[in-house]
């Protein structure tokens, strides 16, 4: 598979550029945050989405989707990360999608998977409980009670998880923290007895949610997948989720450079352009350097996932390690280049950098994936 | 089955049949490697059998039409021969200027008489090159070369040094930058002559290097007549070959490190330091670094892959190598810093038969030229900021 983008997919890529672009500048960012809007995305421009099939673009063709793969899906996050438009992609595009899809019973996909792909069923995967990502610390409890389990524990940083119709929840019904086996996944209504859901405001003026579950009942349907055996399952749709949100930084270091290559074109110092200065060409320079490396690296994980799902955990590593060090240097590099523009809130950068920092944090940062890789080859 | 799958097929079981086990192993030095020309002399038998069976299939030149003595294959074929020779760690049959950076000029600027000349007996390993482009005050700045060639009838009559130029003092031939038009603006009064090393007037000094090796000289020429016929492309307009020879110097230096052979770092670190009771390499900081090299590693070797593809579909920036050039270097660079902190005391070793002669340092040392030859960093940056990001001044 040659590591370019294919003709489809490249139209796909032009098509939700166009969209994204005209209707969710980061403008649009700016007005949900100082109106602190109570949804935090829109409405219609998730329905816009629904139209165009990005929704669907995971969900089997015979559950109303159209089936696509990671590939497509990390070119529509990439574009969500050029504008930073906040919307549930992530949350229930990709990682809902996956895991229905993956680790659903029949019912359980003809319940939520048409859903996911018209746009009308919001879902959050809530997975992380500590300051760090570690899913195998995951100590939320699910004891077995009559024909289900009884949930108790919380998750921090819930992505989306204020406005979801369905919470896939992480938990714990054997082994101790620490341990793969004894993860068991389950859908939980939000609106059940014994969840609170706490909304809380990110830098990144992007959604999520503090939960707790306090004895939360869910019936033994409600597991997704084996009990005590989801791990592999979580495995699987945390990699997905770290292909798509590195492929968001790929698109929000593009974008940033871009920026910054512009205004090194344009403000004048010592009569002359700063892009004049060696000091800071050979800086821009290096960081397109990086970015084309990691943009090759991203894109290979994805084509792993999409072609050899079970072998990609080093590729992914390699390329949610690289994503968050490149955007993170291209921030920056973005705001020093800009000099005190770049520290002003009425200019766009800032927003950049306060992504940045949450997509870092997010299914892994750098390190945790450096760690991993060098556990998975033994050192 | 799919014609590609079935090359796949063949072209391993004809390696494993044809290539001896000890050409498997990656090369120990520099003085390891096959070089060819009318003085060569192979360093087992093992080299002399994998070399001639290579040359026979056209294979120390898998793309170059079978005209010239090369294996004719497509970019599917040859990635899939690059991928199966990598997957069994076989060696280059054949270490060659010629191939890596004459070759690819002659093919695009070339008359046919000189393509004809020249092109197979690259491919067969008869004829070394050796590249005269710097001078002692034409380095990075290389257009301000001075190193002149005056007409004479037919031939040119060239005078002037050269400095680090590689193996001179072992190559055949050289492919050489002259100012033919001292009038001119400097880039526009360049030629790019090929001549023979044993012509009247030419000698060599070697020069000792870090790395306790001299594999490089400095090149006197003193009124070297060379025919006319042998310019290569329009007098006057040698710097456009020249940048396209280094486009090609500078994409196979990217791939200069050791990239997916040899054994991992982290084993290769393992083996010296040990693991702590978690099966931790017994060295954290170090163990870091490593796995974010790795890491890069892996992205550039994807970035490799990619700028192929890239080419291939036609989206592809004739400056790009300048950025490969750069990335690849300084990774190769870190690379062997490692595998010198990995090493410890046993890896200062400089004359030994345990250490093979040191041979882990002196690589080391070899590779903080990589930075350097065929363009610095510096040069590369300028390069990418200037052509690719279009940013402003000379
Ligand atoms: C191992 C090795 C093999 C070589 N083989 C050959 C060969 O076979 N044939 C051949 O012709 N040449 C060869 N070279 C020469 C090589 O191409 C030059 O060394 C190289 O181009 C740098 O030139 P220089 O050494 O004159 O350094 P200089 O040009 O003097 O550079 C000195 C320093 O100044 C920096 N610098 C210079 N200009 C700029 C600028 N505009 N902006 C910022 N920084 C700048 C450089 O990056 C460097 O750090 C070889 C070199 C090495 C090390």
């Amino acid at each position: 598979m040659p590591l370019v983008l294919t003709e489809e997919q490249s139209m796909l890529r032009d098509s939700a550029r166009g969209l994204i672009s005209d209707k969710a500048p980061v403008a649009h960012l700016r007005t949900l945050r100082d109106s602190k809007d109570a949804t935090g995305f829109s409405r219609d421009l998730w329905k816009a989405f629904a139209d165009m099939g990005f929704t669907g673009l995971l969900v089997p063709e015979n559950f109303g989707g159209s089936g696509l793969g990671y590939v497509e899906a990390g070119v529509v996050m990439e574009e969500i990360g050029r504008t930073l438009m906040p919307s549930p992609f992530l949350s229930t595009a990709v990682l809902a999608a996956s895991a229905l899809s993956r680790g659903g019973s029949e019912a359980q996909k003809s319940a939520h998977l048409p859903k996911i792909a018209d746009g009308s069923l919001l879902a959050a995967f809530a997975v992380d409980e500590g300051t760090k990502h570690r899913p195998l610390q995951i100590n939320l409890q699910a004891v077995r009670s009559g024909n289900g389990f009884k949930l108790s524990g919380a998750k921090a940083l819930v992505v989306d998880g204020h406005t979801a119709d369905l919470l896939i929840v992480a938990a714990r019904s054997g082994g101790a923290a620490g341990e793969r086996h004894g993860l068991t996944l389950f859908l939980v209504d939000p609106k059940a007895k014994g969840v609170a859901i706490e909304r809380t405001v990110m830098v990144d003026a992007h959604n999520a949610a503090r939960i707790e579950f306090s004895d939360v009942e869910v019936d033994a349907d409600h597991v997704l997948g084996e009990v005590d055996q989801g791990g592999a399952l979580l495995d699987g749709v945390l990699n997905i989720g770290r292909g798509a949100v590195a492929s968001e930084m790929v698109g929000l270091s593009e974008e940033v450079f871009g920026r910054t290559v512009t205004y090194l074109k344009e403000r004048k110092q010592f009569g002359k352009l700063i892009g004049e200065f060696q000091a800071l060409q050979h800086r821009a320079a290096e960081l397109y350097i990086d970015i084309e490396i990691t943009r090759a690296a991203v894109l290979k994980a994805l084509q792993t996932l999409d072609g050899d799902f079970d072998s990609a955990g080093a590729a992914v590593a390699v390329a949610k390690a690289r994503a968050g060090t490149t955007a993170t240097r291209a921030v920056q590099e973005g705001v020093q280049m800009h000099g005190g523009m770049g520290m002003t809130d009425q200019f766009d950068i800032g927003f950049f950098m306060k992504r940045a920092r949450v997509c870092q944090e997010l299914f892994g940062d750098s390190n945790y994936h450096a760690d991993q890789l060098a556990r998975m080859k033994s050192y | 089955m799919s014609d590609l799958e079935a090359f796949r097929r063949e072209t391993r079981a004809w390696l494993e049949a044809n290539c001896p086990p000890e050409m498997r192993r990656p090369t120990t030095s520099e003085n390891d490697t096959y070089w060819g020309g009318r003085n060569a002399k192979f360093s087992s038998e093992p080299q002399r059998l994998w070399f001639e069976r290579m040359r026979d299939k056209g294979w120390t030149v898998p793309d170059w039409p079978k005209e010239y003595g090369g294996g004719g294959l497509d970019r599917a074929e040859h990635k899939v021969l690059r991928e199966e020779m990598a997957a069994m760690g076989a060696r280059p049959p054949l270490s060659s200027f010629g191939i890596w950076m004459l070759g690819p000029a002659l093919l695009k600027y070339g008359n046919d008489a000189q393509k004809k000349e020249h092109l197979p007996k690259i491919a067969a390993g008869l004829i070394r090159w050796c590249q005269g482009y710097s001078e002692p005050n034409a380095g990075s700045d290389l257009a301000s070369l001075q190193t002149r060639a005056e007409s004479d009838g037919d031939d040119y009559v060239i005078n002037g040094q050269k400095i680090w130029t590689s193996y001179a003092n072992y190559a055949d031939w050289i492919f050489c930058l002259v100012r033919t038009d001292p009038a001119a603006k400097k880039h526009d009064g360049i030629s790019f002559i090929l001549f023979d090393m044993a012509s009247t007037g030419v000698s060599t000094k070697p020069i000792l290097l870090i790395s306790g090796y001299s594999p490089f000289c400095e090149t006197f020429f003193d009124n070297v007549r060379v025919p006319k016929s042998h310019v290569v492309g329009t007098v006057n307009r040698g710097w456009d070959v020249a940048k396209y020879l280094l486009q090609h110097e500078r994409a196979m230096i990217s791939g200069m490190g050791e990239r997916g052979v040899g054994r991992p770092l982290g084993q290769v670190a393992a083996d010296s330091i040990g693991a702590d009771p978690q099966g931790r390499l017994d060295d954290a900081m170090l163990r870091s670094q490593i796995s974010t090299f790795e890491i890069d590693e892996a992205a550039l070797s994807a970035a490799a892959e990619r700028a192929v593809d890239l080419a291939k579909a036609g989206q592809s920036h004739p400056a790009f190598s300048s950025a490969m050039k750069y990335y690849g270097t300084e990774l190769n660079k870190r690379r062997h810093e490692i595998l010198m902190s990995a090493g410890g005391i046993d890896a200062l070793e400089w004359e030994s038969e345990r250490s093979r002669g040191g041979a882990r340092p002196r690589a080391w040392l070899r590779t903080k030229a990589n930075s350097i030859e065929g363009g610095t960093s510096e040069v590369m940056l300028g390069i990418v900021a200037k052509r690719i990001l279009d940013l402003p001044g000379a």
